[in-house]
């Protein structure tokens, strides 16, 4: 740890207000959607990003002067916005709480793509259009780039104030986040409201993106994601639907950060914005601002459980499908067997995650760090502990089952969205974590030469041996889970899914069951994590990213949530459909978007139903 | 004899509102003791903080001996206190077999071992093999759901493998009873058992409650049909605005002025009503 002279640290001052500056124009936009909808609006980060790259085409395609460039700006976010409003959350009127927040991770996935189609993954520099000079003060200085940024947050807030404060609209943006059926009976158009506030939001959002953009002077499509996280941790600080405490909250995140690369260096960035959105989440969930340090009810429990009858597939049929499964490799076929070892280990992710998702309720996004746990357990027992592969997986479950059990336990007490909100955060650390313990995981370089598999002398580095062992693996998890699922366990998760406070009434104690069931789950997740590991024989921090977690999530509402059966077949479509139709590789991101959205929309029940 | 639940100075606020405000009572081993009050007395509340759902900001509150004020619900179920939620809280999605066997939780006995640290695992471990012990045990339970069940007549029995969101409000009111008397409970918690039913199901739901408190279990009940309280209380207490307004047996407690002020409106608006009757 260096300590920079006083002249650095008030340029690093002047950094944390700027980049604060630009959180809160994401965080107050996020802050309005939940004030009308109740909803965390996933989708946020690709607005902005959309904003970055119309601003960048403007400047670059049409040499638009900076005020051009922002109405250009406005108006395309804005009218994303709409559609936003008009596709996530509008026909999802009367759904489970937790529908529109899965359909904005659909949306997010579609827009990201799509920026990604257009203008290409690569990054691009978006021309400087303000002055190059800088004022010293004391040992720092200051920028126009920094007043610009600090001067348009400013007439942001003026102007939002203004609207909220003196405009009849903005007096019903406010009746309908203090009562919406009340303001609702009273005349006010709710649609009109939610369409204004996702307008507006998206607009900020753009601006926010643009304003980025200007900042590092680069884009790429995939700071969506960073974007969207950064908001919501603004907001948690903020409190939850408190538009100016959303503003306080994005100061607060921005400086934190800046300080904290300050102390620690650039890596060590996003962990401090985790750490704080997890702690407080923990502490101060209604946020830094509010008077309550209770988490406040919410209206509806977060679980996403269709009322629907499973649809039951007879033991035969069952056994039939493991035979013909366990005869793929006759085939001769090493394409087609990989496609089946990909979609067996992603399998075993969905089981886990059907199993917490679904029978117990708790909608993780972070379920891809615990495959990180596995993989990294059992790829450094092999490599730095010379353990053999066969011994090595199994612990590496045992080692994701309480490792992953003891991450997510703080979070038990919460509910709904702030469950995926803990996740989302608790997996980026994991990512994070692996990132900075350099000592243990290698850091950035990942881990290079992972032995392959192979089982008491056997080898199964081979497709065919992946293959079988994997099917063997995933059959046995199956079973097990179903046999569990069939026990008085299998009761006690799904009525602490289906109303927590009776569960408890009753002895079922929250804490214990979903503790076991993330335990199993881990366990899962963790082999596959690590048969995955030494497979590939090389995985880095980034290996199991946070869209691997909501393509598991898509793969179990596709089955139907908390069905075992489904969870597999949900697994296998989506990764062989793809493969299918080659041509489609690139479009891949974009198709489970549209199959998770349109799901939510038209089967949240799933293909085979939800148990 | 001590009472079985005492009851001492509750006080419970939501911002400025007071809901429950010096709630004092005792119930003594096979009583039957009812409140009413207007809605918005608090009644609910009371039953919240009794059951450990919500924790109060003054008082106390003692069950089978043991002081269990503010303590989670957990292990008010393991004493032996059951309740019944105003609204029908039953698992939705769970069959009306599994509902009642959820009740019967804290009765589990081989397949969760009282071992700390390990005894979540051993449950895990026994849920997966199930020596005979286990599903001995399981198959105890099953049985005895389905006597419980048979207290309702023919209401539940046909429609026990249905999922509970499948079933009449009605019906979902018996489930939660049938759940809660799973729990072999000492004491029971009925928050309005007979909220929107018809007075023919009305009068099944009074001839259970009646058996139940013949067969010796102690009862505390909210309701708000009167003719019902009258007919089954041993003592009734009157809430109204938070704080208990009459005690007594029911027929004192019917011909108690305060009672009858609650229930009809305050004086004030009494002795103003003819005049306003002139005025239209």
């Amino acid at each position: 740890m260096n300590m920079p002279g006083l002249g650095a640290w008030f340029d690093y001052t002047v950094n944390g207000i700027v980049i604060g500056n630009i959180y809160a124009m994401l965080a107050v936009g996020l802050a309005l959607i939940y004030g009308v909808a109740n909803l965390v609006n996933f989708a946020h980060g690709s607005v902005y990003v959309v904003g970055a790259y119309v601003g960048w085409a403007a400047i670059t395609y049409l040499g638009t002067p900076l005020p051009v460039t922002i109405l250009c700006v406005v108006v395309v976010c804005g009218l994303v916005g709409v559609g936003i409003e008009r596709l996530g959350l509008r026909p999802l009127h009367g759904s489970s709480r937790i529908a529109p927040l899965l359909a904005t991770i659909g949306i997010a996935l579609v827009l990201d793509q799509v920026v990604q189609l257009i203008f290409s993954p690569d990054p691009r520099a978006v021309p400087m259009q303000v002055p190059e000079w800088r004022i010293p003060i004391g040992g720092g200085t200051i920028g126009p780039l920094d007043l610009l940024i600090g001067g348009i947050g400013l007439a942001s807030a003026a102007v939002l104030y203004g609207f909220l404060r003196f405009t009849k609209l903005g007096w019903a943006v406010r009746a309908t986040a203090q009562d919406s059926d009340a303001a609702q009976q009273m005349g006010v158009d709710i649609n009109k409201v939610n369409m204004a506030v996702f307008a507006i939001a998206s607009a900020l959002s753009g601006i926010s993106g643009l304003l980025v953009g200007m900042y590092y002077n680069q884009i790429n499509p995939a700071m969506s994601f960073e974007a969207t996280l950064k908001g919501i941790v603004a907001l948690i600080i903020g409190g939850l639907g408190n538009v100016p405490g959303a503003i306080g909250g994005s100061l607060i995140l921005g400086l934190t950060e800046s300080y904290g690369i300050a102390l620690f260096g650039t890596s060590y960035r996003n962990l401090f914005a985790f750490v704080l959105l997890i702690a407080m989440l923990l502490w101060r969930p209604n946020g830094l601002f509010s008077g309550r340090s209770s988490l406040p009810p919410e209206p509806m429990t977060g679980t996403f459980i269709a009322r629907s009858r499973p649809f039951r597939i007879p033991p035969w049929a069952v056994a039939g499908l493991i035979v013909a499964a366990a005869l793929l490799p006759l085939l001769n076929n090493p394409y087609v067997l990989q496609i089946g070892v990909n979609s067996l280990l992603y399998g075993m992710l969905a089981l886990s995650l059907t199993l917490v998702a679904g029978t117990v309720g708790q909608i993780s996004l972070g379920h891809a760090a615990l495959l990180a746990i596995g993989g990294y357990t059992s790829g450094l027992l092999a490599m730095d502990a010379g353990w053999p592969v066969a011994v090595t997986i199994p612990i590496a479950g045992i080692v994701t089952a309480g490792l992953g059990t003891l991450l997510v336990f703080p979070a038990f007490r919460l509910t709904g969205h702030y469950v995926s909100i803990a996740t989302l955060g608790i997996g980026e650390i994991v990512s994070l974590v692996i990132l900075n313990w350099s000592g243990l995981t290698h850091g950035a370089i990942g881990l290079g030469g992972i032995p392959p598999l192979e089982v008491f002398g056997y080898d199964l580095g081979s497709v065919e041996g992946t293959y079988w062992l994997c099917l063997v693996i995933l059959v046995l998890l199956a079973l097990l889970q179903l046999r569990l699922l069939s026990s008085h366990l299998g009761r006690s998760w799904r009525a602490i899914r289906d109303d927590s406070v009776a569960a408890r009434s009753y002895g079922v104690s929250g804490n214990r069951y979903k503790a076991l069931a993330f335990g199993f789950g881990g366990f899962g997740a963790g082999i596959s994590g690590a048969i995955t590991a030494h497979s590939y024989s090389y995985i880095n921090h980034e290996t199991f990213n946070a869209t691997l977690s909501v393509l598991a999530l898509t793969m179990v509402i596709l089955g139907g949530l908390g069905n075992v059966m489904g969870a597999v077949l949900g697994a296998t479509l989506l990764i062989a459909l793809p493969e299918a139709f080659r041509g489609l590789a690139e479009y891949r991101i974009l198709i489970y978007g549209l199959v998770l959205l349109l799901l939510i929309r038209f089967r949240p029940q799933g293909l085979m139903g939800t148990v | 004899m001590a009472a079985m639940l005492e009851v001492r100075g509750l006080v419970k606020r939501f911002g400025g509102v007071t809901a429950v405000n010096d709630a004092s009572l005792d119930l003594r081993e096979g009583e039957l003791l009812s409140i009413i009050g207007p809605n918005g007395a608090g009644k609910t509340t009371l039953f919240n903080l009794i059951s450990g759902l919500e924790p109060p900001d003054a008082g106390s509150v003692r069950f089978m001996d043991q002081d269990v004020t503010g303590t989670e619900p957990e292990r008010l179920a393991r004493l032996g206190m059951a309740r019944t939620f105003q609204h029908g809280r039953v698992f939705a999605n769970l069959s009306v077999l599994d509902n009642v066997l959820v009740g019967a939780h804290t009765r589990l006995r081989a397949v969760r071992p009282a071992i700390p640290l390990l005894g979540p695992l051993l449950e895990l471990g026994l849920a997966a093999i199930r020596p005979a012990a286990v599903r001995a045990e399981e198959e105890a339970l099953r049985e005895d759901a389905k006597r419980i069940l048979t207290l309702f007549g023919d209401r539940l029995l046909p429609r026990i493998d249905n999922p509970a969101f499948s079933l009449s409000y009605a019906n979902r009111r018996r489930v939660e009873i049938a759940r809660a008397l799973a729990l072999h409970p000492k004491l029971l918690l009925l928050d309005e058992p007979t909220a929107g039913m018809n007075q023919t199901e009305t009068v099944e739901m009074q001839e259970v409650v009646h058996d139940l408190k013949r067969s010796g279990l102690t009862i505390l009940l909210i309701e708000h049909k009167l003719e019902m309280v009258m007919r089954l209380s041993d003592r009734v207490i009157v809430m109204d605005n938070g704080s208990r307004i009459a005690e007594g047996l029911p027929q004192e407690v019917r011909s108690d002025p305060a009672v009858i002020e609650a229930y009809l409106g305050h004086r004030e608006t009494g002795a103003a009503a003819p005049a306003r009757e002139d005025v239209s």
